[in-house]
């Protein structure tokens, strides 16, 4: 957990009863499109305070992809595109009924599934969703798309929160998942945006062997 | 095939390496006929730009033939194309607003975060200029993949020679952005720092804006020739001191316009400049910056200051105080090529700007080593190195 030096939380949050409830207040609601006033009295995203979200490890990040966020919105809400930008998942199988099942890569070529069911869900504009009870991981998260000024297309805001299990396979993910969150928001983002951009993902690898998908794959199999 | 590739500071070689080959579908790769070796090369010579690893493939000025095309290019094989240094996606904000050198989308997402850390946003992709701009296999080689081929690449006419449009590819329109940067008037004096190839483009570039006179500082006298070629101005600041002249020269008003055409590692005897040698020697990297310093305060009040010098870090003793009481304006960058690329090929069809004057070396590929070295050490003579992949070696 990468908590910030002063991190004060305790109070403000209160005790961590799901994330919805714990972060619903900090990082989750203060997004571009709602710029309430924070406790502290400030206009910025909740989750670029200097402060800790308890046992969650929260990431946030926003850009601006110049597309109609109708076209961003159904490619991101067909959750089968996700690994197409998301490095760490494998793959998204659909289940019917809001739910879907992630397969997350981890360590030493294995795979971990999380159940996840959409939450909240508002037409071009917000898709939220949660792990559901006994998930080996205990994650939440929210995409929300708005406007941006004049001809700039659209603000992407991905919100993610994550509570690593107890136990080795917990220690295993977090390794994995929780060194470097915001890299990994960051990235699964800009990769997000060149490939509605741009229609592909930057390499600058001279061959096929020697993109970063195929250097994986040869270690995956080696 | 055969590529120049990086091995440290003052060691490149020809290697053999792999054969690039259509990775996304807007990608095309393209055999070289023609390719240079650029002053910001030797940065990397010199190894004073991060992120260049062993292996790399160099160079950022080069043409040739379309060979093999993805499936969404726009480009057909056998078509003769000049290859923009900076690689633009032409979707994104940036190239939407023709700063297509700060495409969002060029630089791979996970060679972003070097730069993003140094300069708050992350470098834009550029062929054969180390991990920072992406770590793009470059064009001193027999073949280059081409991302975006659908965007960056302009087509040439087959009457004109490689020689002639060649430097399309970076340092004509650098030495025009330059000039444009410095927003030229009709009566407005110019000096340009640095008599080579940037700065005499810029020169040239200046005079083609109309500007009433324009004066390029340097110490190489055949540099200085060619500048005086152009129909320029020189001083030659180991005999003549800089900024006296320049008052004298602009009727004791300052010269209306500056542009710094020399960069991190210029050359001059002013203590800060030592200081900051020793500095960039023993590995603390403070950036060169005399030329700049001394052409802050040589510009007139409300004068325009151009930056198309490379710079990479930080400086010391820096006018600050000059920049800010000044009110002068500053524009700085790397070049938007794909902006000025159709205007300048009319230009060169024209007649109007020809750039054939600066290149004093042809040499195979295979003695790219040679054409660093002496691209170095005897700029005098060796002012501008043009690579041909497939021209018979003399030796």
């Amino acid at each position: 957990m990468s908590h910030d030096t002063n991190d004060r939380s305790g109070g403000w949050i209160g005790p961590a009863i799901g994330i919805g409830a714990a972060l619903g207040a900090a990082a989750f609601a203060y997004t571009n499109t709602q710029r309430k006033k924070r406790d502290w009295g400030d206009d910025a995203p909740g989750y670029t305070a200097r402060r800790g979200f308890g046992e969650y490890s929260v990431v946030g990040r926003t850009v601006t992809i110049r597309k109609p966020k109708s076209e961003l919105f159904a490619f991101w809400r067909d959750f089968t595109n996700l690994p197409d930008f998301m490095e760490n998942l494998e793959k998204v199988a659909v289940k019917g009924g809001d739910r879907s099942v992630w397969t997350i890569k981890a360590p030493a070529g294995q795979s971990v599934d999380v159940e996840t069911e959409i939450v909240s869900e508002k037409q071009e504009e917000l898709i939220a969703w949660r792990s559901v009870e006994d998930s080996d991981i205990d994650t939440e998260g929210r995409v929300a798309f708005e406007d941006a000024p004049g001809e700039r297309g659209t603000r992407v805001s991905l919100i993610v929160a994550y509570k690593p299990p107890a136990g080795d396979l917990g220690r295993a993910i977090a390794k994995l998942f929780l060194r470097e969150p915001n890299v990994q928001a960051r990235h699964d983002l800009k990769r997000f945006k060149m490939l509605m951009e741009t229609g592909e993902i930057a390499t600058s690898a001279r061959t096929k062997d020697q993109t970063r998908k195929a250097k994986q794959q040869q270690k995956e199999n080696a | 095939m055969r590529a120049l590739t990086f091995h440290g500071t003052h060691d490149v070689r020809v290697d053999t390496v792999s054969d690039p080959e259509i990775i996304n579908p807007r990608d095309a790769v393209i055999k070289v006929t023609s390719t240079a070796i650029c002053g910001s090369d030797l940065h990397l010579y010199d190894g004073v730009i991060p992120g260049v690893m062993t292996g790399d493939v160099l160079g950022h000025e080069f043409m040739g033939e379309v060979v093999e095309t993805g499936t969404d290019s726009t480009l057909k094989k056998g078509q003769r194309v000049v290859v923009p240094f900076t690689i633009a996606c032409g979707g994104c904000f940036h190239c939407k607003v023709q700063q297509y050198s700060a495409c969002d989308n060029s630089n791979p997402v996970e060679k972003q975060d070097l730069s993003a850390t140094l300069y708050g946003h992350p470098m834009a992709g550029l062929f054969g200029y180390s991990h920072l701009t992406g770590g793009y296999s470059g064009g001193q080689a027999e073949y280059v993949r081409i991302p975006f081929s659908d965007v960056g690449p302009i087509v040439v006419p087959d009457h004109l020679d490689d020689d002639k449009v060649l430097f399309l590819s970076d340092i004509l329109p650098t030495g025009w952005m330059a000039a444009e940067n410095a927003d030229i008037q009709p009566d407005d004096t110019v000096a340009v720092w640095g008599a080579g190839p940037v700065g005499l483009f810029a020169a040239q570039s200046a005079l083609v804006m109309g500007a009433a006179r324009v004066i390029v500082i340097d110490h190489y006298p055949h540099r200085l020739e060619l500048a005086r070629g152009l129909g320029a101005d020189i001083i030659n600041f180991r005999e003549t001191d800089v900024r006296e002249a320049l008052m004298e020269m602009s009727g004791g008003i300052g010269v209306d316009a500056v542009i710094d055409a020399v960069g991190m590692e210029s050359h001059g005897f002013a203590i800060d400049n030592m200081i900051d040698v020793v500095k960039q020697k023993v590995g603390i990297g403070a950036d060169r910056a005399s030329a700049l310093k001394q052409a802050l305060l040589a510009v007139r009040f409300g004068g325009k200051v151009s930056i198309p010098g490379v710079y990479g870090g930080m400086t010391d003793k820096f006018p600050i105080g000059a920049l800010m009481e000044k009110g002068v304006s500053i524009g700085t960058g790397q070049t938007h090529v794909q902006k000025y690329l159709k205007t300048l090929l009319e230009k060169i069809e024209e007649g109007e700007i020809d750039t054939t004057f600066l290149i004093s070396h042809h040499l195979p590929l295979e003695d790219a080593p040679t054409g660093y070295k002496n691209f170095k050490e005897k700029q005098n003579e060796w002012t501008k190195v043009v690579l041909r992949p497939g021209m018979e070696t003399t030796t």
